[in-house]
Formats: C-alpha cells, sequence, structure tokens
C-alpha cells in the first residue's frame, strides 16, 4: 500500500538546514493498522503529510498503492489524495459553517460525484459513525467525540484505501477516545490500511504493528503484525481497561 | 462547481458580517461614483438615433474671415448663412434637406384659463420630420407645397397639446402664435432625444421645441433667430440686409443614404462655394464639411472635457476602494487559512481552491454592485437635481444595470486575484496541526 525507501526531508532556511527525516523506510501492506510512535520533534507528523502528500519530500523513494509519487505535479496529486486517502486530524478540522452533511460532503465534491451518489455516500458514512440522525446538525452542536466521528466519515466517504490518522484522540477524553478507537479498528477489520500517528504508547498498542521514529528515522518495528484482540486490553502493552477510562 | 462554489460564497459573507459589510460598501461607493458619471457620459457620447446617424450629415460652409478661421486650427463655422440656407435647399441636391433655426414665440390660447406664455419653437422644413425620425401621435407633417406656399401650419409638441388642447387630438384646430393663426397640422409623441443633436449650437442638451412652423412662414414673418448668431463682417440694416449678410444662423442638415451620394453632395458644395468665390463671397479656401451625426457630436465636444475628467476621477476612486477591498479580502482569506488546508487536504487542487475563492470575491462583487446600484441611481438624482439639462441623460437604462453588476463583478474579481493567489500558496500541512 505504501513504501517509502530511503526518504529524507530537508527544511532549509538561509540561515539553517533541518533534517526531518533521514533514511527513513517503511513498507506498509494493504490492510494493516500501523501505529508510528515517537517523541514531540521525531519527525512522525512530517511523515505523516509526506504520506498524505501534503508535503513534497527530499529525497529517496516513495510509492502509494503502486504509484511512484515523486514528480507528480499539484493536480495529480490532489486527486491521489483525494481518491486514496482519507485524513483524520487531532483537531476534528471540520467547517464550522457547514453541517455535518455538507461537511462529509467536501472531497466528495472534489471527486465529482453526482448529487445522488454523494448523498448515498454520506448518508451511508454517517450511519456508520452513528450519526445519520444529526446530518443537519452543525459541529458546534457536537460533543467532541461526535465531532472526530463525523471527520472519520468524511475520511471514509469517498472509500479511501488508506487511512491516515494524526493523534486521533488527543483531544477527547478516555470514554470518547475508546468509542473513536474502537471504530477506527473496524474500520481497518473491513480492509482499510491505517497509518496512525501517535506519541501515546497505549494507544500505539492497539495497532498490528508498531513503527517507532526518533530524530526523522524508523529506530524500531515490529517485523510482523500482531494479534489484536477484542476490547481496551492488550496482551502485549497490558493496557488495562481501567487505564484508559 | 460553479453553483457549489457560489453557495459557498455566500457562506462566507454570513461568516465575518463586518468584514463582509465593509468590502460590500467599499465596492458599492467605488462602483456608485463610477456609474453615476459613466451614464452620465455613455448618455451624452451615445448615438442619439444610431439607425441612420451614418446617413444624416451635417453641412459646413467656410464663409468666414479671410484672416482668421472661426475656430482655430481652421474650423469652418458651425451654422450656414441664410442665403446659403435657401441656395442649398432651392438645389435640393441631397435625398432629404433641412434648413431651420429657433425661434421663440408667445403662444396665446384660446382657453381664458390658460394665460398667454413665451414659447421656443423651430421653424424647419417639411423633411425635418422624416429625416429625424420625429413620432407623431395624430396628423402628421406639412407637405413640400405648405413649405413652399409660407403656409400658416403647425405641428405641436405633445405637452404644448396637451397644454393647449388637453392631449385630445387637435389636428385642423387653430393655434394662434404672435397674434397670427396657424392650423395645427399634427401632433408629436414624446419626443425628446438623449442628445438634442440636430441643434447642438444652441445647447445640446435642451429640451426639443414646443411647436414646429414652416422655416418660409417664420422667415416672411421676420420671426428672428432667437439662437446663436455669429457674424464676422457687418450686414446692411434691417431684416433683408440680415438675410444677405454673412451671419451665420441656420443649421443645414442633408440625407444622404450612400458613400457615393455623399461624395456627390461633397461636390456639389464645392461647386457652389467656388462659383460663389467668383461673386466675391467665400474669402477663405475650399473648407467645406459634411459630419454624420456622430462626427458632428464630437467636433462640437458634446462630451465636455469637465466630463471626462469627472469620469476619470470617479474611476480614481473605484481604484482606491478596490485596493481597499484587496486588503480586507486578503485578511478574510488568510483568516480562512486552516479551511483551506483542509481543502487541500481533502483533495482539492489549486485551480479549484483558486475558483472557488474567486467566485466568493464574486459574490461579494454582485452584492456590492447591487447596493452600488442603488448609490448610482440616488448619484443621478442628485446630478438631475443639480443639472436641469440633464434630466433626461441622468439616468439608468439596461445597459447601464447590467454594465453596473457586470463592472462591480469584475472588479470585486481583480481585486480577488491576489488574495486568491496568496490563499492557495498555503501550506496545508501546517495549517492543518495548528488549526
Amino acid at each position: 500500500m505504501l513504501k517509502m525507501n530511503h526518504l529524507s526531508k530537508l527544511y532549509r532556511t538561509h540561515l539553517i538546514e533541518t533534517h526531518a527525516l533521514r533514511d527513513f523506510s517503511i513498507h506498509v501492506k494493504d490492510g494493516e493498522f500501523v501505529a508510528v510512535t515517537g517523541p514531540s520533534g521525531s519527525g512522525k507528523t512530517t511523515f505523516l503529510n509526506i504520506a498524505g502528500l501534503l508535503e513534497e519530500f527530499s529525497g529517496g523513494e516513495f510509492w502509494l498503492d503502486g504509484v511512484d509519487v515523486r514528480g507528480l505535479g499539484d493536480d495529480a496529486r490532489s486527486r491521489l489524495r483525494n481518491e486514496k486517502i482519507g485524513f483524520i486530524f487531532q483537531g476534528f478540522n471540520l467547517i464550522p459553517d457547514l453541517n455535518l452533511f455538507d461537511n462529509v460532503d467536501v472531497p466528495l465534491r472534489y471527486r465529482g460525484f453526482n448529487a445522488a451518489e454523494r448523498k448515498r455516500r454520506i448518508e451511508e458514512t454517517l450511519s456508520r459513525v452513528g450519526l445519520a440522525s444529526r446530518m443537519k446538525h452543525y459541529p458546534s452542536e457536537l460533543s467532541g467525540g461526535q465531532q472526530q466521528r463525523v471527520a472519520i466519515a468524511r475520511a471514509l466517504a469517498g472509500s479511501p484505501r488508506l487511512l491516515l490518522a494524526d493523534e486521533p484522540t488527543g483531544n477527547l477524553d478516555t470514554l470518547m477516545a475508546r468509542g473513536v478507537l474502537e471504530l477506527l479498528e473496524e474500520i481497518n477489520r473491513q480492509g482499510t490500511t491505517i497509518i496512525m500517528v501517535t506519541h501515546d504508547a497505549e494507544l500505539a498498542a492497539r495497532a498490528q504493528r508498531n513503527v517507532h521514529v526518533i530524530d526523522g528515522q524508523v529506530t524500531d518495528f515490529d517485523e510482523e503484525p500482531r494479534l489484536r484482540q477484542p476490547g481496551l486490553g492488550n496482551r502485549e502493552s497490558g493496557i488495562a481497561d481501567s487505564a484508559i477510562a | 462547481m460553479f453553483t457549489y462554489y457560489f453557495q459557498l460564497g455566500l457562506i462566507s459573507l454570513r461568516r465575518n458580517p463586518v468584514l463582509t459589510a465593509l468590502m460590500v460598501l467599499g465596492i458599492a461607493l467605488g462602483i456608485g461614483a463610477c456609474m453615476t458619471s459613466l451614464t452620465v457620459f455613455y448618455l451624452m457620447s451615445s448615438d442619439p438615433i444610431p439607425w441612420k446617424s451614418d446617413k444624416l450629415h451635417y453641412v459646413q460652409l467656410d464663409n468666414w474671415d479671410p484672416n482668421t478661421a472661426f475656430d482655430e486650427p481652421n474650423e469652418p463655422p458651425d451654422q450656414v448663412t441664410y442665403r446659403d440656407a435657401i441656395a442649398l435647399m432651392e438645389a435640393g441636391k441631397a435625398e432629404r434637406q433641412t434648413a431651420m433655426y429657433k425661434i421663440s414665440l408667445p403662444v396665446q390660447p384660446d382657453n381664458p384659463e390658460v394665460k398667454p406664455f413665451l414659447s421656443l419653437g423651430r421653424a424647419t422644413y417639411t423633411d425635418f420630420f422624416s429625416m429625424f425620425d420625429t413620432p407623431f401621435e395624430f396628423g402628421g407633417a406639412w407637405d413640400r407645397a405648405q413649405d413652399s406656399e409660407h403656409a400658416r401650419v403647425v405641428v405641436l409638441s405633445k405637452t404644448t397639446n396637451e397644454k393647449l388642447f388637453g392631449g385630445q387630438n387637435s389636428v385642423g384646430k387653430r393655434v394662434r402664435l404672435n397674434d397670427l393663426e396657424y392650423s395645427v397640422v399634427g401632433v408629436l409623441k414624446a419626443w425628446r432625444p438623449r442628445v438634442k443633436f440636430y441643434d447642438v449650437t444652441n445647447g445640446a442638451f435642451n429640451d426639443s421645441e414646443d411647436y414646429y412652423i414652416p422655416f418660409t412662414t417664420a422667415i416672411e414673418l421676420k420671426a428672428a433667430g432667437s439662437g446663436n448668431n455669429n457674424c464676422w463682417k457687418n450686414s446692411d440694416p434691417g431684416w433683408d440686409g440680415y438675410l444677405i449678410s454673412e451671419c451665420v444662423w441656420i443649421q443645414y442638415w442633408a440625407e444622404l443614404g450612400s458613400p457615393d451620394k455623399l461624395a456627390a453632395y461633397h461636390s456639389f458644395l464645392d461647386n457652389y462655394v467656388t462659383e460663389q468665390k467668383k461673386l466675391g463671397r467665400f474669402p477663405r479656401p475650399l473648407n467645406n464639411r459634411l459630419p454624420d451625426v456622430n462626427e458632428w457630436m464630437e467636433s462640437q465636444k458634446v462630451v465636455s472635457r469637465d466630463v471626462q475628467i469627472q469620469v476619470g476621477l470617479a474611476f480614481a476612486f473605484l481604484a482606491v476602494c478596490l485596493v481597499n477591498t484587496v486588503g480586507l479580502l486578503l485578511a478574510k482569506f488568510m483568516r480562512k487559512s486552516g479551511e483551506i488546508g483542509l481543502r487541500r487536504a481533502l483533495g482539492a487542487s489549486k485551480p479549484q481552491l483558486f475558483a472557488q475563492h474567486l467566485i466568493e470575491a464574486g459574490v461579494i462583487g454582485v452584492s456590492g454592485g447591487l447596493f452600488g446600484l442603488l448609490l448610482a441611481w440616488l448619484g443621478l438624482i442628485a446630478v438631475r437635481s443639480l443639472y436641469e439639462n440633464f434630466d433626461s441623460l441622468a439616468r439608468l437604462d439596461w445597459v447601464m444595470v447590467f454594465t453596473t453588476v457586470a463592472l462591480s463583478i469584475g472588479a470585486a474579481m481583480l481585486a480577488g486575484i491576489y488574495p486568491t493567489w496568496r490563499a492557495c500558496q498555503i501550506a496545508p500541512a501546517t495549517q492543518l496541526k495548528t488549526q
């Protein structure tokens, strides 16, 4: 699904050069749920932005669903992003002036679906996240957890093959975080590849595979996916339900 | 996507009502000022008789002082002498032709309730009505025989007919002008060309006349002209002396339907003047002219320099308003940088975002245009109250309404280009993390 070989990202000003990623290699297979962890400033978000085609990289190779991303123009990157990738952000990033229906509609508009197809997809995804009855509500009328569910519905509406989540539970309380995480797990079980960036080791332990990043390099990763157990407890991290609640 | 972007534009207008109001007001003020002056300019300079303006030609013969041009550098007089007018009428070389001049006679109504009043009229030939397509409500023009017979006939304007006969069909009734009775042969419908192109020398924006009588009748009755009169040498005393003088006081129009006819008529005029030179007249070199309606209006500077400057200043004011709008739009779009980054992340390309924000600027332009239209309408009311002669000019027509809205949208979109370009440069990754 996603393959990066010896990727580098260099931020350069006239005074200083910063290597956000260096010799960064990762291979995410179809249907995997991968957690990317690391301390602040380690390069997690830079990796996610490059994976989401929101930023260019300085060197190395990057294939997304078999497409060599190097040299793609803005239009092609936008189209690829729209068709293949769904985003979930820590801050939900819903548009406050649009109701839930219209928020979920945004990526579908750029996809060029007709009105009937858009309506079908919006209703289906909002039902999937349990918010079908609140389509005409505005984000400000929802709790944080509900807003994140809308964001997930928006990410799923275009049937992306890859879901990129940046601290998806970072702004939620434990109970809401649990619900969102369970939803992500459910989505993953249905075949969508998920890469979740987090600095929370407990959340990372819920993923099938954990990639640890320090100073822009992958320092540690599980070679093979782990078996995920139902419920909040995790056999490897030993996180108890009560620890999150 | 246009409808979607348009809806987003409307939503965006509601998001920052104060900022939106400032932008709309800025554009509206600029557009209002611009359209007020542009409307006057447009109506002043537009073709008053477009369907035949290229066929109607004003006759200019240079009978002026050999040492000084009538108007520098070498302009011939803007009217002709009586003797030349009569000679050209008698020659009758054009398809239609008319000599004419402005008169002022007292009108003495039969109705004792209506007091006598001094009224402006026009002494002309029957061709006047067909040449200038004057619309008749009742009756019609007098005929050529009545021109020759110096008949006491009159064509009334709609206003005069309403004043004297309550708007009834007055054809066949009698009107007393300066103690003489005239028979009404026709009544015009409301007719007031935006520019009084057939007599710009006596006020291009004056009202059209209250009545029209045969030129020959007016001359016979020694009805002096009440318009401009220019002489370059003394004339013999009395009315007859005036008629054979070199004073110019008569307007002369010829209808020439083709370039060939125009060339032939020009040649005829040159021959006429050459013959007159043999009689000791026309001391200056041949300088006869036959401008059409638009050329004549231009040469007479119907659109004054002041009006042109006023239009220029109004556009400069609009430019200032647009610079202000650029700043406000920039602030508005920068406040939306989070949403712009999000839309990029969700698959919007830069051209799609550019189109969205340009249409949003266009929506502001539509609002500003509609408000500007109201301001322009108020501005034109002010112009009409300040300048009586501009009554028919200072009015919005559909062309100007459409132009106002189009100009407003265009201006707003122009103002929106830089802010929109800046908005499209926003790095989505940064915005998504900080939102």
